[in-house]
């Protein structure tokens, strides 16, 4: 059977390093030495998807997804 | 025009000589006349995707991808009727091997494309050809016209003289009137389903046209009489070796030492050998030697054969400038869309240029090996991570190099000429100046 999980993605075209993300949900999101972020595709617990949503939303560029994954 | 053609099937070729079979060393003959006398009139199976898939026919521009399994994909995509191309852009510096095929043989590449035309519907096919090799499709062209080959006309497009325009989504935009940009991020349909004016498109190189060509007229038990069950069949190889670049038709599963022709004395006195272009990786004399012809074992030796580039370093040159010059160039050939791509592969030649002419002021290898680390997978398409494979297998073979660069400083080897062809010698230049 195969499980789901729930993750954050970078749409890496759309980004410009505006670094909000990183911000926003600092349990997921870093930024390296340029300010781009670097996502951790770990499953997003239930008690962090609100705050995953709201980074969601607040991204600038609309750069950065809520994605449910097969793995 | 008055030429009579004999379209008489003629016999398979039985050896490993197939795509070249009967193209010498002499001046390129191009023509239709004698494209049928070597091969004679296609007549395609019934059932030609089946026979690809029986064949075992894989892509040769680079990403080695089943053929028949991409072609069941464009033809199961909707209902709209789909594009075909066949991509000769070959952006890859120490590549010339599509190039060959298209001034020698370019009417069994169409045969193909024309093949890939009728057994998926196809409404458009498109050659995607660098400036350079545009005359000799057009001549191809215009007999097949004049001779009512083809069911669907012929355009010929021109691609772009950079690393990237080959590139399957770089194609696609490039005839779509849109630059030449990467769209692989996930959640963007396939160019399988929606390619050039938004209908499904099959992207295909040159060379797996060709073997296409020859599958349909000899069958995929044909195909399988060379090279092993995994890897069947034949794929042309560029070798950059002492005699300048050679091209080849290796069986595939056989010895890739042998398959290059190289001397095995030059070999064991290389520095190092380059397998899969500047998106590849390097290999030690000694590994190479092991190697067979088939992506398996070069994966396993961290490199990959790509679209059959084999680069040998010979012994009196500077294998860290050689990489510097390639890594700048690779900076300057991204489609400039990625952040992390934009500003790793600038810090990535930055570092490499200190490390080739900075002496013991140089960066130490984590540096680099970090830099690496942070572009990997960070791009919508695979750019950054095949320079960070050149880089990383690189300094791992050059590890004696690197050592004796930050012990002793300067490199008497650094001004030699170069080995690795970059299309912009700007770069190299400006590397002088500073050193």
């Amino acid at each position: 059977m195969s499980r789901w999980i729930l993750e954050v993605v970078i749409d890496p075209i759309a980004c410009d390093g505006r670094g909000v993300c990183a911000e926003m949900l600092p349990e997921r999101i870093e930024l390296d030495r340029w300010g781009y972020p670097i996502v951790d595709g770990d499953n997003i617990a239930p008690a962090l998807i609100e705050h995953a949503e709201r980074a969601v939303r607040a991204c600038p560029k609309q750069a950065l997804h809520l994605v449910e994954r097969s793995c | 025009m008055s030429l009579t053609l004999s379209k008489d099937a003629k016999t398979a070729p039985q050896a490993g000589r197939r795509l070249l079979h009967g193209i010498g060393g002499g001046a390129p003959d191009p023509g239709l006349r004698t494209h049928m006398e070597r091969w004679g009139e296609v007549r395609p199976p019934r059932h030609l995707i089946d026979e690809l898939e029986a064949s075992g026919l894989v892509g040769h521009g680079g990403a080695w991808f089943p053929v028949a399994t991409k072609w069941k994909a464009v033809a199961s995509a909707g209902r709209r009727r789909p594009v075909v191309v066949a991509n000769g852009a070959e952006g890859e510096p120490a590549s010339k091997k599509d190039a060959l095929l298209l001034s020698h043989a370019p009417h069994l590449v169409l045969d193909g494309l024309m093949l890939a035309g009728s057994a998926l519907g196809a409404q458009q096919a498109i050659v995607y050809v660098p400036a350079t090799h545009m005359p000799v499709v057009e001549a191809a062209v215009a007999e097949r016209r004049a001779h009512h080959l083809d069911r669907i006309p012929i355009e010929i497009a021109e691609a772009a003289d950079t690393f990237i325009s080959g590139q399957e989504s770089a194609v696609v935009n490039a005839l779509g009137g849109r630059r030449g940009a990467i769209p692989g991020f996930v959640g963007l349909t396939s160019i399988r389903e929606r390619g050039v004016g938004g209908r499904p498109t099959l992207v295909q190189n040159v060379e797996t046209l060709a073997h296409v060509a020859l599958i349909a007229r000899f069958g995929a038990t044909w195909f399988r009489h060379v090279g092993t069950a995994d890897t069947p069949g034949t794929m042309l190889l560029t070798i950059n070796g002492p005699d300048g670049p050679l091209i080849t038709e290796a069986v595939l599963g056989s010895s890739l030492l042998t398959a290059t022709g190289l001397r095995p004395e030059a070999v064991a006195r290389a520095q190092g050998v380059l397998l899969g272009g500047y998106g590849g990786g390097w290999v030690t004399p000694a590994a190479f030697s092991e190697l067979t012809v088939s992506e398996k074992t070069a994966r396993r030796a961290g490199a990959t054969l790509g679209a059959g580039v084999v680069a040998l370093l010979p012994p009196d040159i500077c294998p860290l400038a050689e990489m510097a010059d390639v890594v700048r160039y690779m900076e300057g050939q991204g489609a400039g869309q990625c952040g992390p791509c934009v500003h790793g592969l600038a810090d990535l030649a930055d570092a490499m240029e200190r490390l080739a002419y900075g002496g013991a002021s140089g960066p130490r290898v984590e540096r680099l090996l970090e830099i690496c680390g942070l572009v990997e997978g960070r791009g919508a398409c695979r750019h950054p991570d095949g320079v960070a494979r050149f880089v990383r297998t690189g300094l791992h073979v050059f590890s004696d190099e690197v050592a004796s660069h930050q012990r002793r400083g300067s490199c008497a080897k650094s001004h030699a000429a170069r080995v690795l062809p970059v299309a912009n010698a700007t770069a190299r230049r400006r590397l002088v100046a500073k050193a």
